[in-house]
């Protein structure tokens, strides 16, 4: 979803940049979040992201939403950088849904996803930020009659430097708001950066460590009622009988609501709506998926993959190359489909009405949660008001809005405000899932054992076109092919096609590391596969393909040299590499040692990361996101797997979709280069990365090759 | 109707005697900082003392919790180990998204107020039961660490 080839951003950005740019614009405050405080002077609100009261108080409006990736402290470094004041002096407040105002320029409307929010926002908000410093220092400067020149904005504070005379943002605010926007403002220069590129502590974690956090299942609204829900188990199944008696006799349960493919139980409490929901005994016609499995969607994948794709990228005439090469290699790569299991489950507030209806919800795409409302409801836009909060966790699940829609459904018979909270259970098992991806990839070697040609062929649904369908363009889907087309190595001949497949039995979305969570474990367990061909060591073998991509070659130095690439390992022990480019910006190297038992079971003892992700924001929000990425990247490398059985979802809680835990979490380093490249993503790729440097450190440990995730019981038999 | 002390304040609910303590907190008395993960103990998202044990409360029946003290990451803060965990939390920048961090809190108090210098076997003993999907598990255990001890000298995390 951070979509594509460059030349179709400029698509979607042509229809969208102009929104950004407006919402910065002095005067067009439609949609613009109200002053705060009723009946106290509005004050300055240069544009969507700042407002100064007459009293002091800072505000900053966060487009991009937070899930724990550290945007409600990356977002206000950047404003508060170029605004000269202080992150403890700011207050910050979620931005209303608004495409107008809070798009997301890389991808068009308002939406945080896809390791977007620094490379899109680092010079709009640089640039909100500087055309408010430099109105408030243009009204100092009139009030004193002085050249704004000689005047300086500090701590939120302009000062004449001649005369020592100062006035507060505050006081200033009233006049800066009569003044015209201006046209152009400098920005800072980077070496004068006091806040960016340093490790300012988060604004939102105080109210995490203390429980006053407000996350969207934490909404409580007076009259509330609390609601559990039952959708078909079978995608495409409908409600066949309920026994709506015996729900209504436990205590507490107020009403049942029946939609055609879900049942609401509608309680005092969750406790009641959860005992209402096993006691309805629903029954379901599980229609046309009823018989489902994952083996026959591998076994329509595997006949799709025999068909030509759509060519997403081609260098010279790779088949030709092959056949004419010394050795030839050619492999199966298949990865499952998989839940994002965000520690908060999907959860949606509604108060429907006639006259309006309101929202409380965490989402990720909050303008996308206002429409399926009015859409649910057939009310205007500008009657649904929708709240949003903190996010338990996002992965790419809250970039869906099916909660949202139950919710509003379920709502609409619902007399007063219901929160609708979906079990743990029903958020696995209705999950929009990461695709299951089926992979041929072949390649030829010279008589040296280079490579002379690549060819892949990836099969997978278009969650392009689903999601974005501009994005969708000539048969191809970027995200799905995201890396692929990448491919960063000297080979001569390459050639990357798409077969898209979609898929009738599982919704799927983006997960995690989005689409080269898929293409980089197979092209990073392909060339070591080359590698081991050529009888290579793995590093050596991607430097030496790497004279074109000086800083991909700079990370996989790095974390070469800090792994301890070259020290021997005992027995039963891999190092394992790995190197991540995409779309992103963002260049990653990976070693993992892992350890695998003779019973199997693989231990991954240290993981390695060299990051060069361009400008540094904040250098340990950076950090952080490797670390938790790579966790997220272990836990599904290793188990992560959704299977089919009768149309149903065979995984239902933790105790059958594992992830990762303390006792098995690896010590993991993550070393940063600085430099002044453009920002890059972070989300994303740490995820991205680790699944193939840990197959590739099980290859060294064992000498058997990972080409289908996850690792699970693979080992057992060897 | 129960009489229930959280948080050294009695409070009287009118409750089923077999509703788990995680849901009269969240939907009756109005104390949402104790979070709901799995509903199966699979989690810890939801983990609350009782007299001072971790318990989660998600599937320990309210009528479990008479006469003995509830204790929430609402008040944890007023105790010397739960105090210390936080400034740690915060001090080695441990959370991301957050939701989890109330049972790791509430597991990690425990753990630091019974054991002064918890091993990492300790570690994984007391909090191999909380799952974290941000993946800040690293920066836990440093952060129990520097909790039960203070300050490493050096690098934290």
């Amino acid at each position: 979803m951070h979509t594509v080839s460059r030349r179709d951003f400029v698509v979607v950005l042509t229809s969208a940049a102009g929104g950004l740019l407006l919402g910065c614009r002095m005067g067009d405050r439609s949609g613009a979040p109200p002053a705060a405080g009723a009946g106290s002077s509005p004050g300055f609100a240069p544009n969507a992201f700042i407002r100064i009261g007459t009293d002091g108080r800072i505000t900053l409006v966060m487009n991009q939403i937070e899930m724990g990736q550290g945007m409600y402290t990356s977002m206000p470094m950047l404003l508060a950088e170029e605004l000269e004041v202080g992150l403890d002096q700011v207050q910050l407040e979620h931005a209303p849904p608004n495409d107008k105002l809070y798009a997301n320029p890389l991808i068009g409307f308002q939406v945080t996803g896809g390791s977007t929010s620094v490379r899109a926002m680092y010079t709009p908000l640089r640039t909100a930020g500087a055309t408010a410093r430099t109105m408030l220092v243009a009204a100092a400067a009139r009030t004193w009659e002085v050249d704004p020149a000689s005047c300086r904005a500090h701590q939120g504070v302009v000062t004449h430097a001649a005369t020592g005379r100062t006035l507060s943002y505050g006081a200033l605010a009233d006049q800066a708001a009569k003044l015209p926007v201006p046209e152009k403002v400098a920005l800072k220069d980077p070496k004068d950066f006091t806040l960016i590129g340093t490790p300012a502590k988060r604004l939102d974690t105080p109210d995490k460590v203390t429980g006053k956090a407000e996350f969207g299942i934490d909404v409580r609204l007076p009259g509330m009622k609390v609601a559990t829900v039952a959708a078909s188990p079978v995608l495409g199944g409908k409600v066949a009988g309920l026994d709506e008696a015996k729900a209504k006799a436990i205590p507490g349960v107020q009403q049942i609501v029946r939609l055609d493919d879900t049942v609401a139980v509608v309680a005092d409490h969750m406790w009641a709506a959860k005992q209402g929901l096993a006691a309805l005994a629903i029954r379901w016609d599980d229609g046309p998926n009823a018989k489902v499995s994952t083996s026959d969607v591998v076994q329509e994948l595997d006949a799709a993959s025999k068909q030509p794709g759509v060519v997403a990228r081609k260098q010279g005439d790779a088949a030709a190359a092959i056949a004419g090469a010394a050795q030839k290699l050619e492999a199966v790569y298949q990865v499952p489909f998989l839940a994002h299991a965000t520690m908060e489950p999907m959860n949606c507030t509604v108060h429907v009405r006639k006259d309006g209806c309101e929202v409380w919800t965490c989402s990720q795409v909050l303008s996308r949660a206002q429409a399926t409302a009015a859409q649910v409801t057939g009310l205007p836009l500008e009657k649904v008001v929708v709240h949003n909060h903190l996010l338990g966790g996002g992965f790419g699940r809250r970039l869906e809005v099916d909660y949202v829609t139950q919710a509003v459904r379920i709502g609409k018979q619902v007399e007063g405000p219901v929160k609708v909270v979906w079990t743990r259970e029903e958020d696995v098992q209705h999950d929009v899932y990461r695709p299951y991806y089926y992979d041929r990839i072949a390649a030829g070697l010279d008589a040296r054992g280079k490579p002379v040609a690549w060819s892949h062929r990836l099969v997978g649904p278009s969650i392009l076109a689903r999601w974005a369908p501009p994005a969708f363009k000539d048969g191809i889907d970027g995200d799905a092919v995201d890396a692929a087309i990448h491919l960063i190595y000297d080979i001569p001949a390459i050639r990357v096609e798409y077969v898209r497949h979609e898929e009738p039995v599982l919704n799927t979305g983006f997960w995690r590391g989005v689409g080269p969570t898929h293409n980089v474990f197979v092209i990073e367990s392909f060339i070591d596969e080359l590698a081991a061909a050529a009888k290579t060591d793995p590093v050596a073998y991607r430097r030496a393909l790497l004279g074109k991509a000086p800083r991909a070659r700079a990370v996989l130095d790095l974390a070469a040299k800090q792994a301890g690439w070259e020290r021997p390992l005992p027995a039963g022990r891999g190092r394992g590499v790995s190197l991540l480019y995409s779309g992103w910006d963002t260049y990653v190297a990976q070693v993992a040692e892992v350890e695998v038992s003779k019973a199997g079971e693989v231990r991954v003892h240290r993981i390695v990361c060299a990051v060069d992700c361009g400008t540094i924001v904040n250098p340990d929000i950076v950090k952080a996101q490797i670390e938790g990425g790579v966790v997220f990247g272990i836990s599904g490398a290793l188990w992560g797997e959704i299977t089919l059985k009768n149309g149903r979802v065979e995984q239902s809680n933790f105790n059958n979709y594992r992830t990762l835990r303390m006792n098995e979490t690896p010590t993991i380093e993550v070393h940063l280069v600085r430099n002044g490249e453009a920002p890059g993503g972070i989300g994303e790729p740490g995820t991205a990365v680790t699944a193939p440097a840990l197959a590739n450190a099980i290859f060294a440990a064992t000498g058997k090759r990972i080409r289908r995730l996850p690792v699970k019981d693979q080992l057992r038999s060897t | 109707m129960a009489t229930l002390n959280i948080n050294g304040r009695d409070v009287t609910v009118d409750v089923p005697a077999d509703m788990p303590i995680l849901w009269v907190l969240r939907d009756v008395v109005g104390l949402t900082g104790t979070k709901f993960g799995c509903g199966i103990a699979a989690c810890g998202a939801c983990t609350v003392h009782l007299d001072g044990q971790p318990t989660r409360s998600c599937v320990t029946p309210v009528s479990a919790a008479v006469g003995k003290r509830i204790t929430t990451i609402e008040a944890i803060g007023e105790t010397p180990a739960g105090k210390k965990v936080q400034q740690a939390w915060l001090d080695l920048e441990v959370v991301q998204c957050g939701y989890c961090q109330s049972g790791q809190i509430m597991a990690a108090s425990a753990l630091v107020a019974k054991t002064a210098n918890p091993s990492d076997a300790d570690i994984d003993a007391a909090m191999s039961g909380n799952i974290c999907r941000c993946g800040t598990y690293v920066r836990i255990r440093a952060a129990i660490k520097q909790a039960a001890r203070g300050p490493a000298v050096g690098k934290g995390a």
